[in-house]
């Protein structure tokens, strides 16, 4: 089981650890729920170092990333970052990846940890050997704080992270550590990740933790960021996709550009672009209870039409919403299953579920 | 972890407390609660005349972010009650246990069998093992 640089700290904090991705990660340090209401309402440190960062350096990375991922790197000015797609030449996901470009020839690509080994060996399968390619993930720590109040406890200790707009990346010093900044994240909040060597992490999460505890910033864990980006219905690979899903059933089409007819998967996903999916996201309030990850999705069932009840599909993220205070489930449906009444399987029993609009909770101006 | 010397627990981290009338209140434990997390739901029975529970079947069930998990129960009974401000209030599982956060009230079958529940010592013992 592999460790992160912060691992000492979490187990000194009392943190729960589990194992994610082969990592051991902490869930929680003393509440989920206040933790996610600390990132809603204040701001929350996590631990994301377990995630892959791969460089592509030289004259033909820009060529390289255009044809590996779906968002358009051609368009990304240096200093910025896109949500972007690895996709398959079937059209479905290897992994959904934010590029920053850091240079001119150099684009920084943070990927899930649990794709990290399959993205590294994919992109040096795909590459024509015009780009170099190093994987940073083992010299480097990933630390994220998010929230209303992040960026101005991290212009405590950095003043030009708070001027960044949102999705821009800088390098900057934080508590006497050099760090790449990127105004990104995974909440639906405000806030920063900051890539730094790995020997440093320790030093910048302390450091981060003493400067912000005044605005109300405590340590998260993976439970938090789990119902944090529910709410926000960004989706996890794994859940919301994976190999056999197309972007377009799962509301991330918008990060596939369609203008780079040598782009991996290409033609698969024009025909899904112009509406060959079967499928599509959804969201659902439920009743009764938690709908778990797999849970079945039932539509039909009217009594006075003598409609039959069929499964229509299965829920890919379902929790509890702390925001909200009710339980919310994300699951993918087959593109004609109607509008409802729908029900779906909460513990063996059948349970009344109300489509709405995704996302469920989306931040105050 | 506060395990109060007053009360019979089993191995399953649910409590039960004799009430002066003979009557018995059943809960979770301090320890359960703190495994699970926040509890976010709870499904409880449905107090009538009819509503009997069984010694070691699940009666009611407790879902933190996290998990779901069953409560038996452990001693058989008839509901006389169950605590209504849980549904909307189920993190009073997790503030008191022992106190605001019981779940049901029986008119048990046969008061004696509380007797073959652990006491506090030997409850936490079980802890104690668990957590080594």
């Amino acid at each position: 089981m592999r460790r992160t640089p912060l691992y000492d700290e979490h187990v000194a904090a009392g943190a729960r650890m589990v194992e994610f991705a082969g990592w051991q990660m902490p869930v929680q340090y003393k509440s989920i729920v206040a933790e996610h209401h600390a990132v809603r309402g204040a701001a929350g440190l996590f631990d994301v170092s377990h995630m892959g960062e791969v460089e592509l350096s030289g004259p033909g990375a820009e060529a390289a990333c255009a044809r590996l991922f779906t968002n358009d790197v051609r368009t990304l000015a240096v200093g910025s970052a896109q949500y972007s797609l690895i996709a398959n030449p079937c059209g479905g996901l290897i992994d959904d990846i934010i590029v920053y470009r850091i240079g001119a020839d150099r684009f920084w690509v943070c990927v899930n940890a649990s794709n990290a080994a399959a993205d590294l060996a994919w992109i040096r399968e795909h590459e024509d050997g015009s780009c170099r390619i190093d994987d940073h993930s083992d010299a480097t720590g990933l630390i994220a704080i998010q929230g209303p109040q992040a960026a101005s406890i991290l212009a405590t200790l950095a003043p030009a992270a708070a001027s960044l707009p949102r999705f821009a990346v800088a390098r900057l010093q934080v508590a006497g550590v050099e760090a790449l900044v990127a105004r990104t994240g995974y909440t639906g909040e405000d806030g920063f990740e900051l890539f730094v060597d790995a020997d440093a992490t320790g030093n910048v999460w302390r450091v981060l933790l003493d400067s912000g505890r005044d605005r109300g910033l405590i340590a998260c864990g993976l439970g938090a960021r789990d119902t944090l980006r529910l709410e926000a219905a960004l989706p996890l690979y794994g859940h919301e996709l994976g190999p056999e899903t197309s972007p377009f059933e799962a509301r991330v089409g918008w990060a596939v550009k369609l203008n780079r007819p040598d782009m991996v998967g290409y033609e698969a996903l024009s025909a899904a672009a112009a509406g060959a999916v079967r499928r599509r996201l959804v969201g659902f309030f439920v009743e009764g209870g938690i709908a778990r990850e797999g849970a079945p999705v039932f539509a039909g069932g009217s009594a006075q039409i003598g409609e039959a009840v069929r499964q229509v599909g299965n829920v890919t993220s379902g929790s509890h919403s702390p925001t909200l205070g009710r339980a919310v489930a994300m699951a993918i449906i087959e593109r004609d299953a109607g509008e409802g009444p729908f029900e779906i399987e909460v513990r063996g029993k059948r349970r009344s579920a109300v489509v709405t609009n995704l996302p469920f909770y989306v931040k105050r101006a | 972890m506060e395990i109060p010397d007053d009360l019979h627990y089993t191995k399953e981290h649910e409590w039960v407390r004799v009430e002066p009338d003979g009557t018995v209140t059943i809960g979770i434990t301090d320890f359960a609660q703190e495994q699970l997390g926040d509890i976010v739901f709870v499904e409880l029975p449905k107090p009538d005349d009819e509503t009997v529970v069984l010694k070691d079947e699940a009666f009611a069930v407790v879902e933190s972010v996290k998990a779901a998990s069953d409560v038996y129960s452990p001693i058989s009974g008839k509901v006389l009650e169950v605590n209504d401000d849980l549904p909307d209030n189920p993190n009073a599982i997790n503030e008191d246990p022992y106190g605001d956060g019981w779940l049901v009230r029986l008119e048990p079958k046969n008061v004696d069998d509380v007797e073959e529940l652990m006491n506090s010592d030997e409850y936490e013992e079980l802890i104690e093992g668990l957590t080594d």
